[in-house]
């Protein structure tokens, strides 16, 4: 476990063989350095969460790691290969899915379009110009499984602009799980839940854990703790703490950084 | 030689032009997110005020004051009516609706002033060649066009970045909301900025009436070149307006008069008449296609959109 | 467990919106019917021009279908759509003219040239969004219209007659009105059958959901930028259709046919229909050019009437003609 005190805390926490790896990853916009030489390593089917502050950078992190960002410096790793200057859709191909903070789905369909659109990415072409897309067995099974497993079931015929929030984000669950990801970036997921419903989360995620590599980044520390493997603290774009979640609890520096929050 | 001053000179008052009516594009779509089809209708409505004025006045000079301020005044007076029920639409409502503007003008003009065009005659005076530089004769007019639009041009400038109204217009185009929320009277704003928008297509309209033209539907081509310029100059900038502006009407002006010279010595004589006129029409689009491959959001894209 | 699912499944599964006689429906079951028949009202009746009007609307109706698929489902609000009936309606011309009298030559090639001039403004404008897409597109439409004015040999600003329609070699004689009418509804109605079935693709649902939200797609893995374009491509192929046909009626082109403000007349009639809807542009078509008939018989300055109407309907009513039938009405 590495602390702000000791010096090698920015550069990579050393993991045996790991799946996704970042090397001194750096973002600026302008005057802020949402990302500053970020660097560290997660292992296969490790259950990593990133906490901090608001605006310490989290979800720019997503985005360099998902594609959508192009980073000014730094190497990111994926399985061994250098995919840096990868766009989004080639990194999905690969394996790695996203939810988003702020909902974002495909508002004139229903549930089940909405994943099966997410399975049919992944499934041969899209060049097909003829047979009624709603009619593939192929797809729309794969779909409703996916559903099921993040408890939609029920709502699979259902416009999605009329679900509720917290159904919201068990859809945006269901999109990034559709395509079968090796990683998993959560970008808050309980985002505007209420304790039922985050509890359900909580037990959807921890059924996760172990079968896909994840990377989630929450404020619910609750959760965080309750389902981490390892926690790294990220503070204005910068590492100052990574390890087991029990260790972080009591560091004196993520303490401090989390005075009056969470 | 001559002739190739004479042209650049030319290529540059065409800049002119395009610039004024870039500018007030640039400026209403920069602020109020609007897409205006019928800009060019009212850069054909300045040019049949001032014709009329002049008619009626027998003074061109205070012909192009009072039309002007009629532009202006019409300009002011369509943002109320009309304009302002589309703010915050869809694009595609924008262009529907200032779709049926166009319409509307083409015939409102034709009711009021015939089908046939009008001419604005110029004073003595303007007609002259002035000697710029010992040997070039260039019309008198055309340069005032230049002088004039340069002058409208630095006042722009001095508005837009020295005053409390340019910084309004300034803060409006990078956050609406939060100008509306510092208590500032957005619609007054919005409706100034579409006038200004089209007092300056007006002025266009006014400066090009007496060498160029009058009638109906006259603004419906060259909208399109306006367009052309705020792309490559980037939405919103009055900067990049009027960079691309003399960059667009000295390329097409030099074009037009070069190209079919340069492919006669490249082609055959058959090839370079057939390719000559189309391909000297095409060279400002290529210019943008061009410049769209670097740089899609165009030379200096406004900072918020 | 797939039992258990089956309440689930076959809801979700039937796409088909708007089941049973909704007002949108009826209207477009009776404009069908209309315009099956209109050949013999107009055969009883002995008035050609009803049939050259309706001829003219079919023709023009398909061209908004093409716009429909990428505007309506696609998202794509291109504004230089009338470049392709220039271009397919120019092939058909300048062959003529050159002695290529055949059908079977001219309408490939004006498909082909459509699809081909869609490539390059695709590849060029749908690296852009919004406004710019819009202002690009109507930039690139501009550009071939001024192209064709340049062309004198085939008529430059004053246009090109076509002496002799489209040969087909006996298989059909298009000189003969009432078959020309049928073979462009023929056409009409398979294009829109056509459309239907690619929206509901996948290739479709792609091109949907990259109007839905780009992010997403992207996000889920989709390369959308190769589907919009294939999808702009196959609309700028149609429209040649239609342009080809659009010569054949008029026996006659010019560059006229593809100035910006035509391109506008098109989107006006995707709009008035409704967006996105399998027979909009045709009810849009046939709203748009029925008013403009009507109102030239009604006065002088018929566009001092529309004009405002367009604005209205752009202001007040959401969905075009389809939201006044559904009762929609801006909040």
């Amino acid at each position: 476990m590495c602390t702000a005190a000791s010096k090698a805390c920015s550069t990579a926490a050393a993991v045996a063989r790991p799946l996704l790896q970042i090397e001194r990853l750096t973002k600026r916009f302008g005057g802020v350095v949402p990302t500053d030489a970020v660097s560290f390593g997660i292992a296969a089917d490790e259950f990593h969460a990133i906490i901090g502050p608001n605006g310490a950078g989290k979800t720019t992190l997503i985005s360099l790691l998902s594609g959508e960002i192009t980073p000014q410096g730094g190497t990111i790793w994926f399985d061994g290969s250098n995919i840096t200057s990868l766009p989004v859709h080639r990194r999905s191909r690969l394996g790695i899915a996203r939810s988003f903070q702020i909902t974002s789905l495909f508002r004139d369909f229903t549930a089940l379009d909405n994943v099966a659109l997410a399975v049919q990415a992944h499934r041969g072409h899209s060049f097909r110009f003829w047979r009624d897309a709603r009619s593939e067995h192929e797809l729309r099974q794969p779909a409703l499984a996916t559903l099921a497993r993040v408890g939609l079931a029920e709502r699979a015929g259902m416009r999605v602009d009329k679900l509720s929030h917290g159904e919201y984000r068990q859809l945006e669950i269901a999109m990034a799980l559709a395509s079968a990801p090796r990683l998993l970036l959560l970008d808050e997921p309980m985002a505007g839940l209420g304790p039922e419903e985050s509890a359900a989360m909580v037990q959807m995620l921890r059924k996760l854990k172990g079968t896909v590599t994840i990377l989630l980044i929450e404020h619910d520390m609750q959760a965080v703790f309750a389902l981490a493997d390892r926690v790294t603290v990220l503070v204005y774009g910068r590492i100052i703490a990574s390890g087991d979640p029990a260790a972080i609890r009591q560091d004196a520096a993520v303490r401090q950084a989390y005075l009056g929050e969470s | 030689m001559l002739y190739f001053i004479e042209q650049c000179l030319n290529g540059v008052q065409l800049g002119m032009l395009l610039f004024l009516l870039a500018a007030g594009l640039t400026l209403v779509f920069g602020i109020m997110d609007l897409v205006n089809l019928a800009h060019g209708s009212l850069y054909m409505l300045g040019a049949y005020f001032a014709a009329t004025f002049a008619l009626v006045t027998g003074s061109f000079v205070l012909a192009v004051v009072l039309a002007v301020a009629a532009s202006l005044f019409a300009g002011m007076v369509l943002e109320v009516v009309a304009i302002r029920r589309l703010y915050g639409r869809d694009h595609l409502d924008h262009v529907l609706g200032t779709f049926g503007l166009l319409l509307f003008f083409n015939d409102f003009v034709r009711l009021i002033w015939g089908p046939a065009g009008m001419t604005v005659p110029l004073p003595q005076p303007m007609l002259t060649a002035i000697e710029i530089m010992p040997g070039i004769f260039y019309p008198a007019y055309r340069l005032v066009i230049i002088a004039a639009t340069l002058a409208v041009a630095a006042l722009l400038y001095i508005v837009v970045m020295r005053t409390r109204l340019g910084m309004l217009i300034r803060a409006g185009a990078a956050n609406r909301q939060m100008v509306g929320a510092l208590g500032i009277n957005i619609k007054l704003l919005y409706t100034l900025v579409f006038g200004v928008g089209a007092a300056l297509a007006g002025l266009a309209g006014v400066l090009q009436a007496p060498i160029l033209t009058v009638q109906i539907g006259m603004g419906e081509n060259i909208l399109i070149l306006a367009f052309v310029v705020i792309i490559i100059g980037g939405i919103g900038s009055i900067r990049g307006a009027f960079v691309a502006a003399v960059g667009v009407g000295f390329i097409d002006t030099v074009g037009r008069a070069f190209l079919p010279d340069l492919l006669h010595r490249v082609l055959s004589t058959t090839a370079a008449d057939t390719l000559a006129p189309s391909l000297s029409s095409m060279s400002i689009y290529m210019l943008m296609a061009a410049i769209l491959v670097f740089r899609p959001e165009g030379l200096f894209p406004a900072a918020s959109r | 467990m797939t039992a258990s699912l089956e309440p689930v499944v076959k809801p979700a599964l039937d796409a088909a919106p708007g089941a049973g006689l909704t007002p949108r429906t009826a209207l477009t079951a009776v404009l069908l019917a209309i315009l099956a028949l209109l050949p013999l009202y107009a055969g009883l009746t002995g008035d050609p021009f009803a049939l050259t009007l309706f001829t003219r609307v079919i023709i023009l109706a398909l061209g908004a279908v093409s716009l429909n698929l990428i505007m309506g489902y696609g998202g794509m609000v291109s504004f230089g759509h009338a470049a392709y009936l220039g271009i397919g309606g120019y092939a058909v011309g300048i062959l003529a003219k050159e002695g290529i009298g055949s059908g079977f030559a001219q309408w490939p090639a004006a498909i082909a040239a459509s699809a081909l001039y869609a490539l390059v403004v695709g590849a060029l404008s749908l690296r852009t969004r919004g406004v710019y897409f819009i202002m690009i597109t109507l930039a690139f439409a501009q550009m071939i219209y001024y192209v064709a004015i340049g062309l004198e040999r085939y008529g430059g600003d004053d246009g090109l007659t076509i002496y002799r329609r489209s040969q087909f070699g006996g298989l059909i004689d298009l000189n003969n009105k009432t078959l020309f009418y049928y073979l462009c509804f023929a056409l009409l109605l398979a294009s829109i059958y056509l459309v239907s079935r690619i929206v509901n693709s996948r290739f479709g649902l792609v091109v949907r959901g990259a109007r839905s939200n780009e992010r997403r797609m992207r996000a889920i893995g989709f390369p959308t930028f190769r589907y919009k374009l294939v999808c702009f491509v196959i609309a700028g192929a149609l429209c040649g259709l239609a342009g080809a046909l659009l010569a054949n009626h008029t026996n006659f082109i010019s560059p006229a046919l593809m100035h910006w403000t035509r391109s506008g007349d098109l989107i006006v009639m995707v709009v008035l229909g409704g967006l996105g809807t399998p027979f909009g542009p045709l009810i849009g078509a046939v709203a748009f050019l029925l008013l403009q008939e009507g109102l030239s018989r009604l006065t002088e300055y018929p566009d001092l009437i529309l004009g405002p109407v367009l604005l209205l309907v752009a202001i007040y009513v959401h969905g075009g003609i389809e939201g006044l039938l559904d009762g929609r009405r801006r909040g």
